[in-house]
């Protein structure tokens, strides 16, 4: 089984060398069927995993290699595979598999991105398709990883893959600035993140899973001091560090801002990194590390609070977007935030839940939409669609399944996580829970608005395109269409795995307090009665209401009464303009955070880099260095005595050293 | 008997005498049959050498030859380094015409002599083996002999290296009078029993040795023969020059300072550093000043000599572990900066200036790639085999409470980047102003890769490191 462990990252990895070294040489056709290959088997191999996993019950953990030992500490490479690994997984590289056959579409036409001539458009195509298979190997060793620093490894290699990714058209002046906020933005979690490490390696002694979750009882009271005398948990501060580092990968707020700028990259990515996988390595992360956040009631208030926010506020961002890649990207915020709101709930069960089901719904909407704008040539305003149904069946109904999966409707499958994720809430005795409950269950109402806003203005109403548009219109190629279909179908029938997976036991020994007494798991397995009286339930409960109240009104106001939309736009003047500069927090950062630090540079490098450390010490060093190497030139004479007469001179200077210092210790000893 | 333990220098005795004989009765166009019987007997004492390996210490010949793990390894270094000099130097030597069977006989004496070196357990035996390896070496720079440079440089080497060696010699007979024996381990006990600092006598015969000791190293300020012959001797000399001898020269002071003198570490630790300082000192810095490419590797040379030295300066196992594994990968390194240059000559005459490195990228980007992985290991660039050598000597310097000399070592390696750099630079960024294409022969070009790669994956495996570690441990 070893051996297939390290075959299900590597297959990706070697893809990703032979299309990215040697793209010139195999062409497009050899870039993208050598990716595919990879993946394909690393997904065929993970399903045997998942079987191997969880009907026949063979976890693994063990190290593989290890690159150092430095005072004991080893660090080694190493897999934990458990269900909850087996299934991220299956996850990321059917995902994966799917996007990787759907670029074949988009990026057929990608030297029309490039400026005529340019160079690093060259076998543009071929080094797509090997940042996404890098990236797939990247999320696989993340996820498979049993230490810290794998996980780290990983964590560092997904961010940097999705950096070169966002920026991927680099003669694009926003795509630049987009990846770089992407870069800054997670250097800020990424440092959280790492101290988090830090400090469990310190109080732990331990990098590797299983032993710091060993030790977790034992270092349960310590505490620390960090500033002055107060007392801080260790558990809490590690755990809140590490939590950190999630919001930074997962864009909960305020670190979110990176995220809808991401958009700039070419959709496929859109659909894999920033929606389906990498964005949810940090609820992984977390439930990863359920042992430990079980013992901090104060992190886990810390990021249900952090998680309703990100839910409900960034919903009604989405509300006013115009660009049909924004719109589903502030949906993806919103939904981390579903997910982060479930960690803080104690139910991790259900947030893992939530991202698999989003994982496909999401791929789905993104890949439709990026559909969407291949036939649109492009174009990514809603305002110039419209009506689009009839040109382009296949993306408009599987539209249809990923927007009712996103909106919970009853028996798809957003509608088993989501609702599970706000009884959850409901039920938890996480401090100020009942805040959270409030806030997850109006999201309801705006994620089926700006949804059903979005799948109107685009797919019905007006037809609002240019002429030279329409007459171009048609139904997208089969290598779009066909992953869209393999999409929808988890999209909906995933949700059905709800008993087993989270109900049930499949997350016992992985995730802290799936079957012990008393705790939120088994509270919903007693209240659990089977899947169509769960159906039946929520056709009876407030979240189906208030979706469908969302999806009347996006109807009622964007197809039948334009006006009154144009009323609030006119009449809340000051609301819109709060939402589209994003509650000001971009134009913050901007201020304070880049024009300090750009500050701040120019200042030490006026007094610091130009005047003391070039001025003086480069400078004046240079010269010396220039002098004394003359001087040892002119030295080396090239006659023989007197190299000899040094070598005699270094003698004595020797011996008259030596007895200067037994004087020296003759008399002080 | 004991004799079995000398197998593999008793084969290569056997095998140097035959190929010299044969080598007489060969016709010019038979050549390349000395090259190959040479490469085989290389090949046959590697693993007669690799089959000796033992954990336990074993001495033969009544004390005069010991065995280890430290010999071992180290042999196997020298041996393998010595085989790839010949697969590197024969296109050299066939276009200077200079492909004759003295060269591989005395090459392998050369060999001997280091084994002898690295296995004597007695200063009779590691005057032996030192003196066997000079006079192979002072014959091998004058091996083009009717060039003026090359014979120059031969004159110089022989005269300084005799002045040396008597001082050696010197420092050992001073030695013998004090503790009555030539054999380290009574030596070692005599120096026990002795206050060092306030004995005199053994300080001057310390100071004779360590004299003798950085002559053959070739540290500051016993320097001067260096840049001069590195550049006079043909270039496959300069690369053997540069390269086992190191590790041999690493072995003898091993012996004599740890083996011997242990107890006398505060003494020696006094006179290392301030040629210590002084060759990284001079070594970096006037590389920067030289335009002939040899010249400036010889410099840097000097320098990472020093380092060597400063492993010794910790005297702790960790130091001695660093200082092998510096002086192996540091030879290792060497060898594939050398075999670009003979890459890069051509039968009008041998590339020695920093300009012939110009445009290496456009002529041939695998070997100016090559290039540029040898020279930042030896600046020290992370994650290559140089900065982990460099790591591991400062480590152990650190921990020994010489904060002040790692301090120097540090910002003299800064010193030292400039003129890789530069080197680098002029590969990548500036016109060639040879155009000719370079091709050489597929074994040297897969050597050549072996080597490189050598240089990155000793560095990100730990494995030399521990094997050093070990290797010391037991010697000790």
């Amino acid at each position: 089984m070893e051996s297939i462990y390290l075959a299900i990252p590597l297959a990706p990895l070697l893809g990703a060398i032979i299309a990215g070294l040697f793209g010139s040489k195999i062409g497009r056709k050899g870039a993208h069927i050598v990716t595919i290959l990879g993946v394909g088997i690393a997904c065929l191999l993970s399903f045997y995993v998942l079987k191997h996993i969880a009907f026949d019950g063979n976890a693994f953990n063990g190290n593989v290699y290890t690159w150092a030992a430095i005072d004991g500490l080893a660090f080694n490479v190493g897999f934990l595979i458990d269900n909850l690994t087996a299934m991220m997984m299956v996850v990321v590289t059917f995902v994966s598999l799917m996007v990787h056959i759907y670029t074949i579409g988009y990026m057929e036409h990608d030297e029309d991105n490039w400026p005529k001539g340019s160079l690093v458009g060259r076998h543009s195509y071929q080094r797509f398709f090997s940042y996404i298979s890098l990236f797939t190997f990247s999320m696989l060793i993340l996820v498979m990883s049993n230490n810290f620093m794998q996980l780290f490894f990983g964590w560092e290699a997904v961010g940097l893959v999705s950096y070169l990714l966002i920026g991927f058209w680099s003669t694009r002046e926003t795509a630049i600035f987009a990846n770089m906020k992407a870069f800054l933005v997670n250097r800020v979690g990424d440092f959280g993140f790492l101290l988090g490490i830090a400090t469990v390696l310190m109080y732990f002694g331990s990098m590797d899973y299983a032993e710091v979750f060993a030790k977790a009882p034992e270092v349960e009271g310590v505490t620390m001091s960090i500033f002055g005398a107060e007392e801080w948990s260790v558990i809490t501060v590690a755990c809140l560090l590490l939590f950190v580092g999630a919001m930074g990968k997962s864009a909960q707020v305020p670190l979110h801002v990176w995220l809808p700028d991401s958009m700039e990259g070419p959709t496929p990515i859109s659909a894999l990194i920033h929606a389906a996988t990498m964005v949810t390595a940090g609820i992984f992360m977390v439930a990863r590390m359920s042992p430990l956040f079980e013992l901090s009631t104060t992190a886990l208030s810390v990021v249900l609070l952090v998680g309703a926010v990100t839910a409900l506020f960034m919903g009604f961002i989405g509300i006013i977007q115009h660009d049909i890649k924004r719109v589903v990207a502030y949906s993806t915020l919103s939904q981390l935030g579903y997910m982060t709101v479930a960690l803080g709930a104690s139910a991790y069960g259900a947030a893992v839940f939530h991202l698999m089901t989003h994982a496909f719904f999401k791929a789905l909407l993104f890949l439709a939409a990026g559909s969407v704008i291949i036939a649109m040539h492009h174009e990514q305003d809603m305002r110039k669609m419209g009506g689009l149904k009839k040109y382009m069946p296949i993306t408009y109904w599987t539209s249809l399944v990923g927007s009712l999966a996103l909106i919970g409707f009853p028996g798809f499958s957003g509608f088993f996580s989501k609702d599970l994720i706000i009884e959850a809430v409901h039920a938890s005795s996480t401090p100020h829970a009942q805040i959270a409950y409030w806030m997850v269950l109006i999201g309801v109402f705006v994620t089926a608005f700006y949804s059903f806003r979005m799948f109107f203005l685009v797919f019905h109403g007006k037809e609002r395109m240019d002429d030279h548009t329409r007459e171009h219109l048609h139904e997208s190629p089969w290598v779009v269409t066909v992953p869209l279909i393999a999409l929808a179908i988890p999209a909906v029938i995933s949700g059905y795995l709800l008993y087993p997976m989270v109900v049930g036991d499949f997350f016992k020994n992985v995730i802290a307090g799936v079957g012990t007494e008393g705790s939120l798991a088994t509270e919903m397995k007693d209240h659990y009665h089977g899947i169509f009286a769960f159906i039946a339930h929520g056709l009876m409960s407030l979240p189906f209401w208030l979706a469908i109240s969302g999806v009347g009104s996006a109807w009622f106001i964007y197809m039948r009464k334009p006006e009154i939309a144009s009323w609030f736009y006119k009449h809340f003047r000051w609301l819109h303009t709060l939402l589209d500069n994003k509650y000001y927090l971009d134009a913050f950062n901007q201020r304070v955070f880049a024009g300090g630090a750009i500050a701040l540079g120019k200042g030490l490098w006026a007094a610091g880099d130009r005047c003391l450390i070039d001025g003086c010490m480069v400078n004046g060093s240079a010269w010396i260095v220039k002098k004394f190497s003359a001087w040892s030139r002119y030295l080396q004479t090239g006659f023989m005595y007197h190299y000899a007469f040094s070598m005699i001179i270094g003698l004595l200077g020797l011996i008259s050293w030596v007895i200067y210092k037994t004087n020296v210790l003759g008399i002080s000893g | 008997m004991s004799f079995s333990l000398a197998t593999p220098e008793i084969f290569l005795l056997s095998a140097t005498c035959f190929i010299l004989l044969l080598d007489v009765f060969l016709k010019d166009k038979f050549r390349s049959i000395g090259y190959w019987a040479s490469l085989l007997a290389l090949g046959v004492t590697l693993v007669l050498t690799y089959q000796s390996w033992t954990e336990a210490k074993a001495l033969a010949f009544n004390g005069m030859f010991v065995h280890d793990t430290l010999s071992v390894v180290l042999k196997m270094a020298v041996l393998s380094i010595v085989t790839a000099i010949f697969v590197y130097s024969k296109p050299y030597l066939i276009d200077r015409k200079i492909f004759k069977g003295e060269f591989y006989s005395i090459s392998l004496f050369a060999t001997l002599g280091m084994m002898v070196m690295i296995s004597a357990n007695t200063l009779l035996m590691l005057y032996m083996g030192l003196e066997l390896l000079s006079l192979s070496m002072y014959a091998l720079v004058a091996f083009n002999r009717d060039n003026g440079r090359c014979t120059e440089a031969a004159m110089k080497y022989f005269v300084l290296g005799a002045i040396a060696s008597g001082m050696l010699l010197y420092g050992m007979s001073l030695l013998y009078g004090l503790s009555g024996s030539i054999e380290l381990s009574s030596i070692a006990e005599y120096v026990a029993n002795q206050k060092i600092m306030s004995s005199v006598a053994l300080l001057f015969a310390l100071t004779f040795i360590i004299v003798g000791l950085g002559f053959k190293f070739g540290v500051a300020p016993f320097h001067m023969w260096v840049p001069d012959v590195y550049q006079g001797a043909p270039t496959p000399v300069t690369m053997m020059l540069a390269s086992a001898p190191k590790i041999a020269v690493f072995a003898m002071t091993m012996r004599l300072l740890v083996g011997g003198m242990e107890f006398g570490s505060e003494g020696w630790q006094q006179m290392l550093i301030p040629l210590i300082v002084m060759s990284m000192v001079i070594g970096n810095i006037a590389a920067i000043a030289q335009t002939n490419l040899k010249r400036m590797l010889a410099y840097s040379t000097i320098s990472h000599m020093g380092f060597v030295l400063l492993g010794f300066v910790s005297a702790s196992e960790g130091g001695y572990s660093a200082a092998m594994y510096y002086a192996i990968t540091y030879a290792i390194t060497a060898l594939g900066g050398f075999a670009i240059l003979i890459a890069l000559s051509h039968e009008d005459g041998d590339a020695e200036e920093l300009d012939d490195l110009r445009g290496l990228s456009r002529r041939h980007p695998w070997y100016a790639f090559m290039m540029m992985l040898f020279l930042f290991s030896m600046a020290g660039v992370p994650p290559l085999v140089g900065f982990f050598a460099k790591l591991y000597i400062l480590q152990a310097v650190v921990s020994a409470g010489f904060v002040w000399l790692a301090v120097i070592a540090v910002l003299m390696s800064v010193v030292g980047a400039f003129y890789y750099l530069r080197a680098i630079k002029l590969m990548y960024f500036d016109k060639p102003i040879d155009e000719r294409s370079i091709s050489m022969s597929i074994s040297f070009n897969a050597l050549l890769s072996v080597n490189g790669l050598l240089v990155v994956a000793l560095g990100l495996t730990p494995s030399l490191m521990a094997l050093c570690l070990i290797a010391i441990k037991q010697s000790i």
